[in-house]
């Protein structure tokens, strides 16, 4: 297993502090470390008084989508017999993101107690955490610390000696992208495909089994001890208004250091990939990064002075979603790399919506032709027009994920795509017709 | 079993391993498998939640799941068994062809294909002599084209198994076949252990 690396950007490494630290995994080693006080501190509040330290301290969803936690967890009904669930979101399968694992392979207890005290929030008797099916090594250690923390007390009846009982059950996905949004994997946690819905009903109405439902990301979970530990204005100390606290980076692509990394939110983007991961391992230029993940809009080069908050990686025109910047190098073919990306997306559509399914494999299909050379220059207005047939229309935002990327990398990189083109007017006649199909995609 | 799994985590094991009983008959009606159907029903209010652990357990067992299979778990959730074959090749981690002792999936999705994975890949495909999907001929190995495993900054990502190879290049392919061919004669105790699984009750 890998260390996460250190760096002088790192002022402020809350989250990751026992990552790289093997006693922390083992509850015996975390409750020295100070484990479970923040549980038995939440234990002696009641679930609305966790929820306002929450929603005080400004915490956003870690997600993806960057809902505001604390005010997720006040849509959960008040009154009402019938019971709540906590889902523990690991499903992380956005291409570029690997800080999830991190948290549960070097810290199961911080993201358990997280869960606890949102279960306590949220009036949840049972806490489902969806690993995602290839994290076998990860769930390893998070089986293991489930059954000490019930051996202990933590989880169970009587949670920490209270008259409040909340169980935990990991549940291992088995390969589907879409299970980590958030209808799909309460249905595939229910034993259905993994298959979104469209809301209403909401989640907090009606969610897994029917009841009640509150959805967390792992990271989102595990920042809640400490809020609860120290307060909403002490996590307020970093990042800014709209963005408050630290955050995990993941890094990755033609890096000197990748890995994952914690920031205060709002560190220059720049300074993340030149400082903390040592710029390009091949020392060439960056040519273009995408921030959040793979389904977060391109930056070019010299794009990258912005500041990474959720305001300001959206004024530059991208995202911050998962905070996963996939670096590319001078050398980075930008025609292949978007193939690669829209490959991905088109393989994992579930498939209930028409311009999901057909408008991801269209672009793919699109995209392979330019790459072999066998493109038309009008292909660049097809995929234009998909990624606007795409948009807005779909029962989750798969669809849209490819578009953000897409349509960026033809803005900026259209001269990549048109070179391709070029070598074309030199070869035989070939590979007509493909935008007349495309009429009958009907999208 | 000298130990048994906490119900906690009995639907959430490994189910990509070396071990290959290949049991014939009936896998939940009886000893291990009924008992972890029951671990697991205890764990949800409704019995279609332990499909999927279910589908896993099955896996474990066999290595992959054959339509029978899939007739056993309905059978013993009350589903449908259409509906169970829906699920089941909903999700791409259940096997529904026989895969080698070593499975290895090369992710080659975008950070990892930024960093090589197309020539780890082929690498792997070479030295196998496989075509992806295909058990080689000793049955040790097959080797498939993955997606985004979810630890882009060790690219490139090898699952193989249960466990995940990291910074994995082409000149590292021989020497890791080699390990894993090794491993194949004297790995059956260590195998063994896998299969116990994890999460198990203190003593
Ligand atoms: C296609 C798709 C995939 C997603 N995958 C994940 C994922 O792997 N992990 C995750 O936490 N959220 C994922 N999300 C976001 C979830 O739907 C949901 O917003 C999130 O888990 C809520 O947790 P948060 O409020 O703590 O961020 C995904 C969303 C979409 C549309
Ligand atoms: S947008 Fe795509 S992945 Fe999402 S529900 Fe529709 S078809 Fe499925
Ligand atoms: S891109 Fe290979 S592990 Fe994520």
């Amino acid at each position: 297993m890998s260390y996460p690396h250190r760096s002088d950007l790192e002022t402020s490494t809350r989250l990751s502090r026992y990552q790289g630290r093997p006693e922390a995994r083992a509850l015996d080693g975390w409750e020295r470390l100070g484990g479970y006080e923040a549980l038995r501190k939440a234990c002696g509040m009641s679930p609305g008084e966790i929820t306002d330290v929450v929603k005080a301290s400004g915490l956003r969803g870690r997600g993806g989508a960057g809902f505001p936690t604390g005010l997720k967890w006040s849509f959960m009904p008040e009154g009402g017999d019938k019971p709540h669930y906590l889902c523990c979101n690991a499903d992380e399968s956005e291409p570029g993101a690997f800080k999830d694992r991190e948290v549960i392979r070097w810290t199961p207890h911080l993201l358990l107690e997280g869960c606890l005290i949102a279960a306590r929030a949220i009036r949840a008797e049972h806490v489902y955490i969806y690993v995602r099916g290839e994290f076998f090594e990860e769930t390893k250690v998070l089986n293991r610390a489930v059954v000490e923390a019930y051996e202990r007390g933590y989880i169970g009846p009587n949670v920490a000696g209270t008259d409040w009982s909340c169980d935990v059950t990991v549940h291992l996905g088995a390969g589907a992208y879409i299970a980590g949004e958030e209808t799909g994997l309460m249905n595939s946690l229910s034993g259905n495909r993994a298959e979104p819905w469209a809301k209403p009903p909401f989640p907090a109405q009606s969610g897994v089994f029917g009841m009640p439902t509150t959805v967390n990301n792992v990271e989102t979970l595990a920042t809640v001890p400490g809020l609860i530990a120290h307060g909403a204005e002490w996590y307020r100390q970093w990042g800014s208004d709209k963005s408050p606290g630290t955050k995990l980076w993941s890094c990755s692509g033609h890096l000197a250091r990748p890995g994952n990394y914690e920031f205060e939110l709002g560190v220059p983007l720049r300074d993340i990939i030149f400082g903390a991961c040592g710029g390009t391992h091949s020392g060439k230029a960056v040519k273009a990064v995408i921030p959040g993940g793979s389904s977060t809009a391109f930056l070019a080069g010299d794009e990258l002075d912005c500041a990474t908050t959720y305001e300001g990686l959206q004024e530059a025109g991208s995202s911050l979603g998962t905070a996963s910047p996939i670096v590319m190098d001078a050398s980075t073919d930008i025609v292949a790399a978007m193939r690669r990306i829209a490959q991905f997306y088109a393989h994992e559509s579930c498939g209930q919506c028409v311009q999901c399914r057909e408008g991801t494999s269209w672009v793919v299909r699109i995209l392979q032709r330019i790459e072999a050379g066998d493109g038309a220059p009008r292909d660049i207005d097809t995929l234009y027009d998909l990624c606007e047939q795409m948009t807005g229309r779909t029962i989750c935002v798969l669809a849209d994920s490819v578009v953000f990327p897409l349509r960026s990398a033809l803005d900026k990189f259209r001269a990549d795509f048109e070179a391709r083109m070029k070598q074309r007017l030199f070869a035989p006649a070939a590979a007509a017709g493909g935008s007349a199909r495309l009429a009958t995609a009907g999208v | 079993m000298s130990r048994s799994i906490h119900p906690a985590v009995a639907g959430a094991q490994p189910f990509q391993l070396a071990v290959r009983e290949r049991p014939d008959g009936p896998l939940l009606q009886t000893g291990e498998g009924k008992e972890r159907l029951e671990m697991v029903l205890s764990r949800y209010p409704s019995p279609r939640a332990a499909l999927l652990p279910m589908l896993g357990y099955v896996q474990s067992r066999k290595g992959w799941i054959e339509p029978s299979d899939m007739n056993e778990v309905a059978e013993a959730l009350g589903l449908a068994p259409a509906f169970v074959h829906s699920v089941a090749t909903f999700y791409t981690m259940y096997n529904k062809r026989p895969v080698g002792r070593h499975f290895i999936q090369v992710c080659t999705n975008i950070s990892c294909h930024l960093n090589g994975a197309g020539e780890v890949l082929a690498r792997f495909l070479e030295e196998t002599e496989t075509r992806q999907g295909e058990v080689s001929a000793t049955g040790e190995f097959t080797v498939i084209e993955a997606e985004c495993l979810g630890a882009c900054g060790f690219a490139t990502v090898v699952q193989v198994n249960d466990r995940y190879l990291e910074c994995v290049t082409a000149e590292k392919v021989p020497e890791i076949l080699k390990e894993l061919r090794d491993s194949a004669r004297s790995g059956a105790a260590a195998s063994d252990e896998a299969r116990r699984g994890s999460g198990e009750r203190s003593p």
